[in-house]
């Protein structure tokens, strides 16, 4: 399984700023598509690279998605095949993805977005327009590189700050961490530098980590790490795992099946049931309680120190 | 009444709780036919789904809290009702459609003669909350369950058949306290296992279960509130010779579907029954529910409401030849 169960068409393309490509994709031979939550991805298939871009576009029943690529020429050629591809294009796509969805009983909403991470408020923005909910927006971007700008700008109106430069920004964060009505959900997405600082600067303002959100799809550890081995304990097989390869990887050399989706430790589709020896866990996925059950792996990202893994396979 | 789709729920001569889910629209087949293709199972078009859908407008006439929606579940009702009427338009297409033009849509259904046009987020535009809408089409009783905290809360939900619950009562609780009263569940970790599936249940991936019990009367209404109108229903039934036209065995089909947009799990709850003596005409199922009625640990058979009314039902089942 490759977990790319839609086919789209690319059906409109447009530049929302020098490197950022907007396109809209509708269902390979009409149909509808799956609604989705606000702040939910698709996994795109790039020429045999796998990129997760967040859904922009109104999250339900949709007619059609929206996604925005921003090339990234150090990156592994995934963005720079999206923003080659023609309009009429077909891709093949993963559905709809979401570890970052509103709180319901939220009392407000603050979403908080640096660059090419404004993607996924956007979709929250909208839904939090219809269905009434508080909210403001932070956006924090490069002179001359914000996307959706008009957009944004039409959809919050005065619940959206724009700060410039570093200063501006950190003030206004300050400021606003330091002053939101109980009940507040905050929600982050953009640079690891800024996803770090203000989740740091929320814990010291009080902040409880169940009301901090962040999205961080782009950001799973794939650092290399040592080698290991897998036993597959219904037949007692070992499988090496080496330092630079994924146990997802190894397993599917040594010619076991494993259904994977994001391949970035976001999605769960690669869950592997562990019977012994503690996982090194890399991923966004599990849960603080079942990370520390030891009881599954995303076996995507996650590895295992010298004694291994015993796998429910 | 016709058992051809009666969705006989007992696969073995053992009944234990256990987290008894399998994949939505996977058609069983039985001894009599079979059920199961469909996430919704209207019955008989002759009457009985309407007839069933009157009782559940006179009940929540009469008693309002049987519908609850907090303001936060406002999305989730109406992803509800766009996911109801959707699979509803697909399943039947012979009597129910659903149009749209953009969030404007059209809402049909032949057998009930509603035609009712709304606009998406506009409650003004329905006679009602889009939950009860929802709840106004289908026989299934309803439940939303919220997920935050990596917990699911049961926040919402339009319940008049329930088997000896309350959903007031309920509403608001978190799934392992809704789950409190069964015993051996908590114990055998049926709960925190149930609990962790569902937190990774995906949109477009239906499952569903059975649950079983019994019931005196064709009643549907067997809720907490309802109490009082039928617990006498039970003095009284060991020792009647109507025993087998009057114990019914109460089969409930569960779905558990992820709504796409709100991200909010709709636990669906279809009741189905069948007395004791339309279960006796059908050899395997009468020794199969002998069996597990002879086996059931009598802390389930407390639970279930059964142990005044078990040995007589089993004499019964045994004497058939």
């Amino acid at each position: 399984m490759t977990g790319f169960e839609l086919r789209l068409r690319i059906t409109g393309a447009e530049r929302q700023a020098d490197d950022i490509r907007s396109l809209r994709l509708r269902a390979d031979g009409g149909g509808l598509l799956p609604g989705y939550t606000p702040g939910s991805h698709l996994v795109l298939d790039c020429a045999g690279r796998r990129n997760a871009y967040s859904l922009t576009g109104p999250a339900v029943a949709p007619e059609e998605y929206h996604v925005s690529v921003l090339l990234r020429r150090s990156g592994n050629g995934g963005s720079a095949h999206l923003h080659g591809l023609d309009v009429g294009s077909v891709i093949r796509s993963s559905p709809p993805r979401g570890a970052f969805p509103p709180v319901a009983v939220a009392r407000h909403h603050l979403f908080v977005a640096g660059g090419i991470g404004i993607t996924p408020m956007l979709a929250h923005v909208r839904e939090a327009r219809r269905w009434d909910r508080s909210f403001t927006l932070v956006y924090a971007y490069r002179r001359g590189r914000g996307a959706h700008l008009a957009e944004l700008r039409a959809l919050c109106g005065d619940r959206l700050s724009e700060p410039r430069g570093r200063a501006e920004t950190t003030a206004l964060l300050g400021d606003a961490l330091s002053s939101q009505p109980l009940g507040t959900h905050l929600y982050l997405c953009g640079p690891a530098s800024l996803v770090d600082s203000v989740t740091a600067a929320a814990a010291a303002a009080g902040w409880p980590p169940q009301r901090v959100h962040t999205e961080r799809f782009s950001a799973a550890d794939h650092a290399p790490g040592k080698p290991f081995t897998a036993t597959i304990a219904g037949s007692g097989e070992t499988v090496a795992v080496g330092g630079d390869e994924s146990l997802l990887g190894a397993l599917r050399r040594a010619g076991h099946s494993v259904p994977s989706g994001c391949e970035q430790g976001v999605c769960g589709e690669c869950r592997i049931g562990v019977l012994a020896g503690r996982p090194q866990h890399r991923d966004h996925y599990l849960s603080p309680a079942e990370r520390a059950s030891g009881e599954a792996v995303m076996s995507c990202v996650s590895r295992a120190g010298d004694e291994g893994l015993v796998l429910d396979l | 009444m016709t058992l051809s789709r009666f969705p006989f729920p007992l696969t073995s001569d053992r009944f234990r709780y256990r987290t008894n889910v399998e994949p939505a629209r996977t058609f069983v087949v039985t001894e009599t036919g079979g059920w199961g293709a469909t996430v919704f199972d209207i019955g008989d078009t002759d009457g009985g789904y309407a007839a069933a859908l009157a009782e559940r407008e006179r009940i929540l006439s009469a008693d309002p809290s049987r519908c609850v929606r907090p303001p936060h579940m406002r999305a989730a009702a109406w992803d509800t009702l766009l996911t109801v009427l959707g699979q509803l338009a697909v399943e039947f297409p012979r009597h129910m459609r659903l149009d749209r033009d953009g969030t404007a849509y059209r809402w049909h259904n032949a057998l009930l003669r509603v035609t009712q046009e709304f606009e998406l987020g506009d409650e003004t535009s329905l006679p009602c909350d889009p939950l009860r809408f929802a709840a106004s089409q289908v026989q299934d009783d309803l439940v939303l369950l919220d997920q935050r905290e990596d917990t699911l809360w049961v926040d919402a939900g339009v319940v008049t058949f329930a088997a000896g619950w309350s959903l007031g009562f309920d509403a608001g609780m978190r799934f392992g306290e809704v789950h409190g009263p069964v015993p051996r569940l908590h114990e055998e970790g049926v709960v925190d296992r149930s609990e962790r599936f569902l937190l990774r249940l995906r949109a477009g991936e239906d499952f569903r279960r059975t649950n079983w019990s019994m019931t005196v009367g064709r009643r549907l209404d067997t809720s907490t509130e309802n109490l009082p109108h039928w617990k006498p229903d039970w003095l009284g039934i060991a020792t009647d010779e109507l025993l087998p036209r009057r114990l019914h065995l109460r089969v409930e089909v569960q779905h558990l579907i992820r709504l796409s947009t709100s991200g909010a799990i709709l636990f669906t709850i279809r009741t189905h029954l069948a007395s004791l003596a339309d279960i006796g005409e059908i050899p395997a199922w009468r020794r199969r529910l002998a069996a597990v009625l002879a086996d059931l640990p009598p802390d389930v058979a407390e639970y279930k409401g059964l142990t005044e009314c078990l040995p007589a039902a089993l004499r019964w089942l045994r004497s058939m030849p």
